[in-house]
């Protein structure tokens, strides 16, 4: 191997063995540790200068002490719930908001569609505290959302959606919409519109050749689109902290305010582990359908 | 034949609307004269002024924008060797578990990255500021950067490159010569892609950061946890309008570009 090969690999690798992989060991370490009234909060401290009696005994004070704590008290697994819940739900409110769409660009005449594609594409590279920001001044009681309700006689007395878990939805699927259209729109618009015309030929109405013809076909879309809504969404904090209220429970949040406010490190680290845990699943899988898609393309 | 419906043309003007509304009525609030952010009590531009005066926000800006020059620019470099290795290294020790720290902090929940950064940075003890919000950064859009960087990467034809070092090139020299100008569109919107994600990223900024540097997202967060304010409403105006301005430049610039060097590719591909 020669030396420059070899500084190609391995100042990347270093970088993120440094910044990424270490801070996980670290996170597991202190997930393992206890609270302590010290800087910093928490013991064992690993102590290299009583040698090898001091590693023996670093280990040994290690245990799942937080683990089990958060299974006795019933915030953390009704957070890990909830957040869940939220996901699920937004993600399959955002594939039905999305689909049309993401239907309606492919069916849009081809010089159109770069304008459409760029559309979509521009709130991405806008602010994401600004967008989730906006939302506030129009769910709030006296926001644009109740006046015009109010205006137009459909309900008398203004309704209370900031705050809620309805606008935690509502930014959700306004947040992560464009990740929901783009993997969609790029398998509908591959999709040759002669097998349309041949299911049609064959005797399908057009809803049914929707159904056997054009849903199976951009299956991969809509599985790599629900993956890049569900993941993120889980672990989402800012969207809760704005929007929701103090009744939502999201993990994301659970983790920021016991860090934060209560500053039991241990315990923050022990909820990110399990976060981490539930997510790789699904990460996982979303890698095979990538893959799949990969292989069937090339 | 594409068939495009009247129930295609209601659901995308409905989407886009969605999708647009918000940014609009939030842009058209910014020029309130009211302090009350929902009631229209006429035009005006105070809160601009009101906001050019706030040297809080100004100097939250300037920290932001040097994190984010920064840690885009070493990202950038970082990522494009990253996606080179990708590409182009075939099989070395540890190959999976460096595609996984590529693709890992793509899907890991902000949360954790901040957590476990700001573990390290405490036990290593370094001090909390610029310096280690910029750290924090490049680490996870180095992985954008490379991941943008080595798809342009994985189409490049390679014979290019290898006429270059028949032809008496240096490796370096016909990276430089060859392969950079080839990939520069994709380097350029991965550095483009890390300074926006700098910008934007509000969690792994309050995870990072010590009390001598607050960013604009930390500064927007804790102006908004409060409630609505016009000159937020302002400042984020202004943001919208640089980003609208920005992305419009650059995608008619990468396009004319990447058109130009379509016809390079081909020319050279013709000639050889």
């Amino acid at each position: 191997m020669n030396l420059r090969r070899f500084f190609l690999i391995a100042v990347p690798y270093l970088w993120l063995g440094a910044l990424f992989l270490v801070p996980f060991v670290i996170v597991l370490k202190i997930a393992l540790s206890d609270i302590a009234l010290s800087i910093p909060p928490y013991t064992p401290q690993l102590d290299l200068s009583a040698g090898w009696e001091g590693v023996r005994s670093f280990f040994a004070d290690l245990d799942f002490e937080n683990f089990t704590f958060l299974t006795t008290d019933d915030l953390y697994w009704k957070a890990y719930l909830s957040s869940l819940q939220i996901a699920l739900i937004s993600t399959f409110v955002t594939l039905l908001v999305g689909y049309p769409m993401a239907y309606g660009m492919a069916r849009a005449a081809s010089e159109w569609r770069p304008t459409l594609l760029m559309l979509v594409i521009l709130p991405f590279w806008t602010s994401f505290l600004i967008r989730i920001y906006a939302w506030m001044g129009i769910l709030s009681n006296e926001g644009l959302l109740n006046q015009f309700l109010l205006w137009t006689g459909l309900i008398s007395e203004p309704l209370t959606i900031l705050n809620t878990n309805l606008a935690v939805y509502i930014g959700i699927v306004y947040a992560y919409l464009p990740f929901m259209i783009l993997p969609i729109y790029a398998a509908l618009e591959k999709m040759d519109d002669s097998l349309l015309e041949a299911a049609e030929d064959l005797g399908c109405s057009r809803v049914t050749a929707f159904w056997l013809v054009t849903i199976p076909l951009s299956k991969s879309g809509i599985i790599a689109g629900c993956f890049l809504v569900f993941i993120p969404a889980i672990g989402e904090f800012v969207i809760p902290s704005l929007l929701g209220g103090s009744g939502t429970l999201m993990i994301g949040k659970v983790l920021w305010e016991e860090f934060f406010s209560n500053r039991d490190w241990p315990v923050a680290s022990a909820v990110a582990i399990i976060l981490l845990l539930i997510l790789i699943i699904p990460i996982i899988l979303f890698q095979r359908n990538e893959q799949k898609q990969r292989e069937a393309e090339g | 034949m594409k068939r495009f419906s009247w129930f295609n043309a209601t659901t995308l003007t409905l989407g886009f609307a969605f999708l647009y509304l918000p940014m609009v009525i939030l842009v058209i609030y910014s020029f309130n004269e009211s302090k009350l952010v929902t009631v229209w009590a006429g035009f005006s531009t105070k809160w601009y002024g009101e906001l050019l005066r706030n040297q809080e926000f100004l100097d939250a800006a300037w920290v932001t924008l040097r994190v984010a020059v920064f840690s885009s620019t070493i990202a950038t470099i970082l990522g494009t060797m990253a996606a080179t290795v990708l590409v182009r290294s075939g099989r070395f020790m540890g190959r999976t578990l460096f595609s996984g720290m590529i693709y890992a902090p793509l899907v890991m929940p902000e949360v954790i990255t901040g957590l476990s950064l700001l573990l390290l940075f405490i036990g290593i003890g370094l001090d909390r500021g610029v310096f280690t919000i910029v750290l924090a950064h490049t680490t996870f859009s180095m992985c954008y950067v490379s991941v943008v960087v080595s798809s342009r990467l994985s189409s490049f034809d390679r014979s290019l490159e290898e006429a270059a070092l028949d032809l008496g090139c240096s490796p370096f020299a016909a990276f430089r010569l060859v392969t950079l100008p080839i990939i520069a569109p994709a380097v350029i919107s991965g550095w483009l892609l890390a300074f926006t994600l700098s910008l934007d990223d509000l969690v792994i900024a309050s995870f990072t950061t010590g009390p001598s540097a607050t960013t604009l997202p930390i500064k927007i967060f804790s102006a908004v946890r409060l409630g609505v304010s016009p000159e937020i409403n302002a400042l984020s105006t202004l943001m919208i309008a640089i980003v609208t301005v920005g992305v419009i430049t650059t995608s008619l610039i990468t396009k004319r570009a990447s058109v130009a060097q379509q016809r390079d590719e081909q020319a050279a591909a013709r000639a050889t």
